[in-house]
């Protein structure tokens, strides 16, 4: 498909690169925030990747206009090409399921016939993308989730989830990296951090890369919660 | 130093916001009025991008620890030292051990209050923004409360040596305000409507005919439920010609999203860094601050412009700005 551009408002331009999501649109999208970032194109302050589309923020009022940049952005992806697979990072998150930290485990069990066991065996033995990072700061859109462990959301959002946890929507699985009210179905909890404001990327994740959940115990958990402490 | 002896409603430590980490989900955030936080910074004989304190509705009480230079712009919630009434628009040179205290809203929801130097927070990202729900910048990424002492940076050598000439001549009152302000033409008129300028959103054309002119015709209410995050709207709703779903994107402060239900929301500072919601319309940059002081209750109707006229009032305001820094300094040389 042939790129789209157009305009949100006057400081923000979008590019599309396809109409739904898949695992080539995904692969351009990338390639198209890549080429874009690395052109440095003065005054541009965001490349927000999403599913289909790229978003570029830029400084209308230091001057550059809307023409400008479209006709900048036309000739840095004028022969761009999706970006490869495998050039992603694989991350590992260590997740503590079930217990205190995963109250939905056995509803979600419960809803497709499994046992929590093997809820478990399926979440973490699947390779998950990161399609794209939004919602709140460091929140990964997974893609790839084995639908046999899909499950509804929950008739009234939770006022508050707790940091980091893990948690599954209709098809879609996820984290939470900061705490915040919702209404996934909550299966357990990393000792991980994904929202590092004080790193020069302040997310463990990047979109491209590939995510894999391993178990671990409550006293791993424990033990891996307070090293993250001692290294603050 | 300066003391917060009340909080106020939602006052937080607000700058231009933190560029550039959209991509991990970081949202942009900052004043909500950055205008009428550029101004007043630079009546504090500070850059435009220092921190100030941002208050709405209810403005807290603030001690001043030490002989300051303050100025106050945006919406006019009765600011007052000792009993008497504190102009806004304009710098103010305030005596060590003075309290600035708010009353009712006159006009406007949002004040901004400059200090000399700037309020000085650590940087998170590039800004001193408060962002509650990541709780970081500001202080320790909340609002502030009672009992927080704010450190304010150097301030500029004039000003410093404006405040010290305008207390000599304070007597036994608490503070000195200048005998001019910014010009007649650089201070918004608020009210309870506001003609808003609006371009069509990347999904216009998803909605049907009669909503479509509805939008630009229409009148739309501020409802309660109106935040740093977003102002809900009630109007006539607003539909899809044919259902439709939108693949979550990008967005940006001044979007008009609409969910299902029809009643559009308007995005602001802390909006999230992307949304699944169509957009029928994307406001002008240059009138988000007009958006940022109205009340709930307000009423607001959407004048469309194209991409080349906002930009063009962009460029228009940033010269106004740069006028009025020029014109700042030479009053406060006495010049």
């Amino acid at each position: 498909m042939e790129l789209n551009y157009h305009p949100l408002g006057d400081g923000a331009i979008v590019v599309t690169a396809g109409e739904s999501i898949s695992d080539e649109t995904t692969a351009l999208v990338r390639a198209i925030a890549e080429a874009i970032t690395r052109a440095e194109i003065h005054g541009v302050s965001d490349v927000i990747q999403a599913y289909v589309t790229v978003t570029v923020c830029y400084d209308a009022e230091g001057g550059m206009t809307y023409r400008t940049m479209e006709k900048r952005l036309r000739e840095i992806l004028s022969d761009v090409r999706p970006a490869g697979k495998g050039e992603g990072r694989t991350v590992e998150i260590p997740v503590c399921y079930g217990g205190e930290f995963g109250p939905d485990l056995a509803f979600v069990a419960d809803h497709n016939g499994l046992t929590e066991e093997e809820v478990i065996r399926i979440h973490s033995g699947t390779t998950y993308d990161v399609k794209m990072i939004g919602f709140a700061p460091g929140f990964p859109f997974l893609g790839g989730m084995d639908e046999r462990i899909a499950a509804p959301r929950r008739p009234s959002p939770r006022l508050e989830i707790p940091a980091r946890t893990v948690g599954i929507a209709g098809a879609q699985t996820g984290v939470y990296p900061i705490g915040t009210p919702g209404g996934w179905q909550l299966i357990g909890r990393t000792p991980v951090e994904l929202f590092l404001p004080d790193q020069e990327i302040p997310s463990l994740l990047r979109p491209g890369d590939q995510v894999r959940f391993r178990p671990i115990t409550t006293e791993e958990y424990k033990k891996m919660e307070v090293d993250r402490h001692a290294h603050h | 130093m300066l003391i917060i002896e009340k909080s106020g409603l939602q006052t937080s430590v607000q700058d231009l916001g933190r560029p550039g980490f959209q991509q991990y989900g970081v949202v942009a955030g900052g004043a909500m009025d950055p205008y009428s936080h550029r101004v007043a910074n630079l009546l504090a004989g500070n850059s435009e991008t220092c921190a100030t304190i941002e208050a709405a509705l209810a403005g807290p009480s603030i001690r001043f620890e030490m002989d300051s230079l303050i100025a106050l712009a945006g919406g006019d919630l009765s600011p007052g030292i000792d009993g008497e009434p504190v102009p806004m628009w304009r710098p103010v040179a305030v005596k060590a051990g003075a309290v600035l205290t708010f009353g009712k809203p006159v006009s406007g929801c949002r004040v901004y209050i400059a200090v000399a130097g700037g309020i000085d927070v650590p940087e998170v990202m590039g800004s001193r923004s408060t962002y509650t729900k990541a709780r970081i910048g500001g202080v320790e990424g909340r609002c502030l409360k009672k009992g927080d002492m704010l450190q304010a940076g150097k301030p500029s050598i004039l000003a410093k040596h404006w405040a010290a000439t305008a207390l000599s001549k304070a007597g036994e009152r608490q503070f000195c305000a200048a005998d001019w302000s910014v010009s007649d033409e650089l201070v918004p008129r608020y009210g309870n409507q506001a003609e808003i300028r609006m371009m069509k959103g990347p999904q216009h054309r998803w909605f049907d005919e009669e909503s479509r002119s509805l939008f630009f015709s229409g009148t739309f209410t501020v409802s309660s439920e109106s935040d740093r995050m977003g102002y809900r709207l009630k109007g006539d709703a607003l539909r899809l010609s044919e259902p439709r779903e939108l693949l979550s994107e990008g967005v940006v402060a001044g979007a008009v999203q609409v969910p299902s239900g029809g009643s559009p929301i308007l995005l602001m500072a802390d909006r999230q860094t992307t949304g699944g919601y169509p957009k029928i319309g994307q406001a002008a940059s240059v009138d988000l601050p007009l958006v940022a002081q109205l009340q709930p209750g307000a009423q607001l109707r959407f004048k469309e412009v194209s991409v080349d006229e906002a930009q063009q009032l962009l460029i228009q305001r940033k010269k106004r700005l740069a006028e009025l820094k020029l014109a700042v300094e030479l009053k406060m040389k006495g010049v």
